[in-house]
């Protein structure tokens, strides 16, 4: 007896439907928009620049001159203001994120660790202006009478912590509120990332006889290293350009000074505060070549992270 | 309940009752576990097989919600007593797990891990531990041109004798293997079940299997575990010829499970 198999008709076959190449072209043509607008933005920046890279040629990223009533432009205080903050920020935020995520992943009680989550998560969503308000009104008050002053104090009031402190206003500050600003960030997706190390990897090493300081050390870390790496540099891309949090705090001052102490400015803060006062076509082309800056700036940092974690992954960790 | 009397045993499990969120996985399990032997522990899944195991060296006191009672044995000492020291513990029952688990360092210090946390050792006793359990594992000679190269380049058989040779390093008296060949391909189990046959003179092996061919090749004694029940115990070769349980006969001749 014949059994009557119906053929599938390749031609209504999905991967030949219509739909199937509609989805495909719009796919492609997402991708080259994104392209397209990256290019254009630092075309745009390069050309609106171009006034003040002939006038200034490499002297602007050494200069530290920032004088608009008489044409001078240098871009190294806002570069260094830039660099600087972002630096203070790191460090207070990276090492106090790894805490924060270890404890709620491998201390904390379920509760517990449900509750502060929901906190951290809160904690990014305040928008950035309020951290500045916050920053000036009640941070710069505290930095000035109390932080600023034992700074000083415990370094002999040299380098790095000297001058006057008690203003509370300057780039130590204004590198912790960003430090706040990005611990959020750093800390949920460490979290995430030590949530999915897979627990036979865990078990193994307590299995030997490791506590859970020694598993998360030298398992689970190095297990999510490539996460970790973007994490700190998810942070260090919300620190580098941040305007609104440190332009309150900074004072908006171009001299540069080697003291934490002192006044500055960052790359975007200044084109927030200087952007609409921009009277001449040689300012405003400045500020534009300080936005390509910042823009050179973060793509450097990109590919020093890319260049590391190759090196990483081919290692394998210490030996 | 075993008819098998083992003389000496060097695990003896008494009335092991298991529970994780109010439900119960092991029943009042009996078993001894005989010294220098391969016992195999079978049953279908979901029976509380590698759960039995897993109470051997504590593992699951990592998860909230998991309780044992009952007594387990070893020189002496209730393992399950709170005041034994877990990481004492753990270095005298090594483990071995379904997938093999390479830490994200090299093969060197993989083997290292262990004896690095178990006590200061010189770098010169270091290497010599490192060789000399690698060559237990039978896998010295495929990797001691590479020891520095991460582990986790290995194929899936390599990475679990990296396993196994991370886990007899720290020199414990029971080794347990959690289906330590059911994510490796023919070639590399045939060479993890030579590598158990050699080990016994060594150590005393706990295996759980889903397979009974493997049961039957590998091991001496046989226990055959159904719901959380310690159903039949016995010498390997009459358990698998002349099984004395109904459960028993119709799970190795394949008629559930």
């Amino acid at each position: 007896m014949a059994i009557n198999i119906e053929q599938p008709n390749i031609s209504q076959r999905p991967h030949k439907s219509p739909a199937n190449k509609l989805f495909r072209m719009l796919g492609a043509a997402c991708c080259c928009l994104i392209v397209l607008v990256m290019a254009g933005i630092v075309i745009e920046l390069f050309i609106k620049s171009q006034l003040s890279m002939n006038t200034f040629g490499w002297g602007f990223l050494t200069s530290s001159t920032w004088d608009p009533v008489n044409g001078k432009f240098g871009a190294l205080s806002s570069i260094s203001g830039t660099i600087v903050t972002t630096i203070i920020a790191l460090i207070i935020a990276v090492p106090m994120s790894l805490v924060v995520s270890i404890f709620l992943v491998e201390l904390a009680p379920e509760k517990l660790s449900g509750i502060f989550g929901t906190a951290i998560e809160l904690l990014a969503a305040i928008p950035s202006i309020i951290y500045g308000m916050w920053g000036l009104f009640v941070f710069v008050p505290i930095m000035g009478k109390y932080i600023n002053p034992l700074l000083s104090k415990w370094f002999g009031n040299t380098f790095l912590f000297s001058g006057p402190s008690s203003s509370g206003l300057g780039i130590l500050t204004a590198g912790c509120i960003l430090a706040l600003m990005v611990l959020p960030f750093i800390t949920s997706v460490m979290r995430d990332i030590l949530m999915m190390v897979p627990p036979v990897m865990k078990e193994s090493a307590y299995g030997l006889g490791a506590t859970t300081w020694e598993v998360t050390k030298d398992v689970s870390i190095p297990y999510g290293l490539r996460g970790m790496v973007g994490a700190v540099f998810l942070g260090l891309g919300r620190a580098i350009g941040e305007t609104m949090a440190v332009t309150f705090v900074l004072a908006n001052d171009h001299t540069l000074s080697s003291s934490l102490f002192a006044g500055g400015n960052t790359i975007a803060s200044t084109l927030a505060v200087e952007f609409t006062e921009a009277s001449d076509g040689l300012y405003l082309s400045s500020l534009v070549q300080l936005g390509l800056v910042l823009f050179l700036i973060t793509a450097i940092f990109q590919i020093i992270a890319q260049v590391w974690l190759k090196y990483a992954g081919k290692n394998g960790g210490r030996s | 309940m075993s008819e098998v009397i083992i003389q000496n045993p060097k695990i003896s499990v008494r009335d092991l009752n298991f529970y994780y969120d109010g439900h119960q996985a092991l029943k009042s399990n009996d078993l001894d576990i005989a010294e220098n032997r391969v016992t195999a522990i079978i049953g279908p899944s979901g029976c509380g097989k590698s759960t039995h195991i897993r109470t051997y060296n504590r593992i699951f006191e990592m998860y909230k919600g998991q309780k044992a009672t009952g007594e387990i044995i070893m020189d002496g000492e209730n393992l399950l007593d709170p005041s034994i020291d877990l990481i004492d513990l753990r270095l005298r029952i090594g483990m071995i797990f379904q997938r093999p688990t390479p830490f994200p360092m090299s093969i060197y210090n993989n083997v290292a891990y262990g004896l690095r946390l178990k006590a200061k050792t010189s770098k010169n006793e270091l290497d010599d531990k490192i060789e000399e359990s690698l060559i237990k594992a039978a896998l010295w000679n495929e990797v001691k041109d590479k020891l520095h190269e991460s582990g986790t380049h290995l194929s899936g058989g390599q990475q679990q004798r990296l396993c196994i040779a991370r886990a007899i390093a720290v020199e414990p008296e029971v080794l347990l293997m959690d289906e330590p060949a059911s994510a490796i391909d023919p070639v590399g189990t045939a060479k993890i079940e030579e590598l158990i046959e050699k080990l016994k003179e060594l150590y005393t092996i706990v295996v759980v299997t889903h397979n009974m061919q493997q049961a039957a090749r590998i091991s001496d004694y046989t226990a055959f575990f159904f719901e959380g029940d310690v159903i039949e115990f016995g010498i390997t070769s009459d358990m698998f010829s002349r099984p004395k349980k109904q459960q028993t006969e119709d799970y190795i001749t394949g008629r559930f499970g």
